[in-house]
């Protein structure tokens, strides 16, 4: 016994803690101050803002007996303090609370409305990325000519149209007028309960389903609303493309490749796409979450279901409980995107290392 | 003062540009629903729950009304003739008018199976009292207690029920209350074998449904959807369309174009452009209907000028009442100015007050404030409400008063009238229940005026209004057994309030629904009651 101890305190003496731990901790710890920091200010903007909560459960014809029940079952005659406490507690527990608004557990509803804009922000980037790299990476090897000048408009207009407008509008001509895709929702009403919820992700549920029907619905109705994102970040995800490779093409070894007879294609997609991928990841990565947290208009003209329309829906309706849950969530998912992006960062680049 | 932000008006000017194009395009209807299902595109975010003992949201009484039958209904041919039979076949009122027995009508089956019984409204009515949510008042306004329940309300044998008052009510009070979606009768055996921690099924009936009505719920999604599925065991005739559908769509435009397209068959919230640029389309027309929501503004009797009954009677005359309706609240409201929603018992249609800026300004002359004076009014951040707050605070500024608007959301201001704490608040009224008293009993009544009273659900005292004899007058309506005497009783009343109250009430709305040129008897309910789908055709 005495030996083991020794010959593992002597391991240990020589390595321990090993880097990879120490790291690990660390960005444990660095994730978790900043969830707590971010569940604190999300629970205090709640606090603060001048709404009765009381009155969002009971509405404004109830009794003063009424209103003083609810008071003290939603915990509010607790100091501040203990009422973050006791959130926080029940957070780590998943328990975000229950919807004023729809009678239902937060979480629940939340895992009922997250699928939905998960499939619609996944297909909007991977949309924006396969149009958006290369048509970047064009503008760039091309700079001046027309295609760097389109690529100049399409973000120009990415940018300065509202997305409001964009979305009925797509909606009037290829809904409306055009008859190419279906209209608001998720899924026409025909189709509703056809398949089996698995995933939640309405295109992967037909397809385990096999029904081809529901999966052809539920394409012509995501359809329209993934362009619409995915145009957005392809204004975002072409621009970056080029600045980085504008200035990946003007490099030393760039030239020295070009000097030694590489062909351009080569020299493009080989090398220098090469240098920028791990910086696009990023970009990516930081598209795709604010695709996850800034779809809610999109998700309201379209009738989306997702968790954006579920956020402010609730804000409207002075539901705290949900719109803190669904803010945590979105909060969440930005940290572990960046933490994903910063990892493949680390791994892919030896700089970085 | 407006507060406008720049994300609301880029969505505004977005919306007419939409509205401008949309009216420029012609759609042709190109798909069809099936002919026994009802698709109905309609905002439904406001449902909580099904459970008709708490249900008190707009969405929530369109479903309650078509899955669960009360003892006494309207019928939705006819509203106007008032509550008929339904569960109850008829009922006797004692002779001192405290005691109402009811005797059930034979043949009315719960969609479970279960035969409807006087037991089933006993525990019904019995469990409204005690779960005590936010509407249980309607019931508890007779005297009703969750410690009384056992011996107030009591079903004696299968098929008799008995109420036993603390007062010898109005019969039509009493009836019209049990009307409302708090009336409706549920399936005891099967609530009670769904119940939880002694809840009497109140978490299971959030989202399931145990009635006799013509309709069962067959799934709701919030924010998404909600479907109905005939009740094969429905007593009455079977409804033409067997499935309902209705779909949470936000936008008006959205709605219109899914209308246009032939995907639903009705578009219950379009906007006033909406509605105008339907006109042209040949397969789709508009019904309006009234509906029992008032507008008003009215003056906090704290504050020491707007307790000046000429200042008020200025401001009614300073306000531009045929503007509004014709301009921005085209075809959504209509001129009212008395207390009770057209088509209410004992409503008037009397509109004493008309725009006249040279008689304002005499009243305001003659109650010694000439010169005008600074006020403030408060106003919920919604599109019309704001509208309506910017002509009061143009026509009023006309006669010399400095208007500055607060713009706030539905809480806040909210907050801020039940504290009394506003010069002006500008306000949106709907009834409670389907009887006279559902209004009477909050604009015109106000037994206590103290800070402590704290009766924050009447809006005499929000404003601070004192009145002792009017106060009176409500009480006595309420038991006056003889309908046509209580109902000229509220009309001399609404008449005196029109007078001298501090309440400006300016419009009541009608609702415009669209629909496909085939869809026949869709009722929303009037000014009483919610949507009835069962009668419905297509």
């Amino acid at each position: 016994m005495a030996e083991t101890t020794t010959n593992g305190g002597g391991r240990s003496a020589s390595s321990f803690p090993p880097k990879w731990l120490k790291q690990s901790v660390s960005l444990i710890f660095t994730v978790a101050i900043t969830l707590l920091g971010l569940l604190f200010v999300t629970f205090m903007i709640g606090r603060v803002m001048p709404i009765d909560p009381v009155l969002a459960v009971i509405g404004e014809r109830a009794s003063q007996a009424q209103y003083d029940q609810v008071f003290q079952e939603l915990g509010l005659d607790k100091p501040l303090i203990a009422q973050f406490a006791i959130y926080v507690g029940d957070v780590l527990q998943g328990d975000f609370g229950t919807s004023i608004r729809t009678g239902k557990p937060v979480a629940e509803d939340i895992a009922r409305v997250f699928p939905a804009t998960l499939e619609l922000a996944t297909i909007g980037t991977i949309l924006g990325v396969v149009l958006g790299v290369p048509l970047g990476v064009l503008a760039a090897v091309y700079r001046g000519s027309w295609i760097d000048q389109l690529s100049r408009l399409i973000g120009l207009v990415g940018y300065s149209m509202p997305i409001f407008w964009l979305g009925l509008m797509g909606l009037l001509i290829f809904y409306g007028i055009l008859g190419w895709v279906a209209g608001p929702g998720r899924l026409g009403v025909f189709y509703e309960g056809l398949v089996p919820t698995r995933t939640g992700l309405l295109l992967v549920d037909a397809l385990i389903a096999g029904d081809w029907d529901v999966f052809k619905d539920a394409l012509s109705h995501i359809i329209l609303p993934a362009c619409l994102l995915g145009y957005f970040s392809l204004a975002y995800i072409s621009r970056m493309t080029r600045s980085f490779m504008l200035e990946q093409l003007n490099s030393e070894y760039v030239i020295t490749a070009r000097v030694k007879g590489l062909s351009e294609w080569n020299v493009v997609w080989r090398h220098a796409f090469r240098n920028i991928a791990i910086q696009l990841i990023t970009v990516i990565a930081l598209a795709y979450a604010n695709l996850l947290e800034g779809s809610v208009l999109t998700e309201i003209i379209f009738a989306w279901p997702g968790i954006g329309s579920y956020i402010t829906t609730s804000l409207l309706a002075n539901d705290m409980a949900s719109v803190l849950g669904g803010t945590v969530v979105i909060g969440t998912i930005f940290v572990c995107l960046n933490i994903f992006s910063d990892l493949l960062y680390r791994f892919f680049d030896p700089r970085a290392k | 003062m407006t507060r406008h932000t720049p994300a609301r008006t880029m969505r505004i000017g977005a919306a007419l540009l939409t509205a401008a194009l949309l009216s420029s395009t012609a759609l042709t209807a190109q798909a069809e629903t099936p002919p026994n299902m009802l698709v109905i595109a309609q905002r439904i975010d406001d449902i909580k729950t099904m459970d008709p003992a708490e249900s008190f949201e707009f969405t929530g009484a369109d479903i309650s009304r078509n899955v669960y039958e009360s003892l006494v209904d309207f019928d939705p041919m006819d509203l106007d003739s008032g509550f008929q039979p339904a569960l109850a076949e008829s009922w006797e009122v004692s002779e001192d008018g405290t005691q109402i027995t009811f005797t059930m009508a034979d043949g009315h089956v719960f969609a479970s199976g279960n035969l409807v019984t006087a037991k089933d409204a006993e525990f019904s009515l019995r469990r409204a009292v005690m779960l005590n949510k936010t509407p249980s008042f309607i019931l508890t306004q007779f005297g009703f207690t969750p410690d009384n329940v056992e011996e107030t309300i009591v079903a004696s044998d299968e098929k008799t029920l008995v109420l036993k008052l603390d007062k010898a009510y109005a019969v039509s009070f009493v009836l019209n209350c049990l009307a409302a979606t708090i009336g409706g009768i549920v399936d005891m055996e099967t609530v009670m074998a769904n119940e939880v921690d002694g809840d009497m099924g109140n978490a299971w009936l959030r989202d399931n449904t145990a009635g006799s009505g013509p309709y069962k719920l067959a799934s709701w999604k919030p924010d998404e959807s909600y479907t109905l599925d005939l009740n094969p065991e429905y007593a009455g005739d079977a409804p033409a369309m067997k499935r309902v559908i209705v779909q949470h769509i936000q936008e008006s435009a959205t709605q219109r174009l899914q209308l246009e397209r032939g995907d639903v068959d009705i578009a219950r919230n379009l906007s006033p452009e909406d509605v105008a640029g339907l006109e042209e389309v040949d397969s789709v027309k508009v019904v309006d209907e009234l509906r029992g929501r008032l507008m008003y503004w009215s003056a906090n009797q704290k504050n020491e000028i707007l307790s000046n009954p000429q200042v008020i009677e200025a401001m009614k005359y300073a306000t531009d009442y045929t503007g509004m309706q014709d301009s921005f609240l085209k075809g959504q409201y209509i001129t009212h100015q008395s207390f009770l929603p057209a088509t209410f018992m004992g409503a008037i249609d009397d509109t004493p007050y008309s725009f006249d800026i040279e008689k304002a300004k005499g009243l305001l002359d003659e109650a010694g404030y000439g010169d005008g004076f600074d006020i403030t009014i408060n106003v919920r951040d919604a599109q019309e409400r704001i509208d309506i707050g910017q002509s009061l605070q143009n026509t009023w500024g006309q006669i010399g008063i400095n208007v500055e608007m607060i713009v706030g959301t539905g809480a806040q201001t909210l907050d801020t009238y039940r504290a009394r704490e506003h010069d002006i608040y500008l306000g949106a009224w709907g009834p409670d229940y389907p009887d006279p008293n559902t209004n009477a009993g909050t604009f015109a009544y106000n037994p206590d005026n103290s800070d402590e009273a704290g009766a924050t659900g009447l809006l005499a005292w929000r404003n601070a209004w004192e009145l002792p004899e009017m106060s009176e007058e409500t009480l006595a309506a309420v038991v006056e057994q003889d309908s046509d005497k209580r109902a000229a009783m509220y009309e001399e009343l609404q008449r005196e309030h029109m007078e001298v109250s501090p309440f400006g009430i300016m419009f009541q709305q009608i609702e415009q629904n669209a629909m496909q040129s085939g869809v026949e008897h869709f009722v929303a309910g009037g000014a009483t009651t919610a949507v009835s789908y069962w009668v419905v055709t297509k």
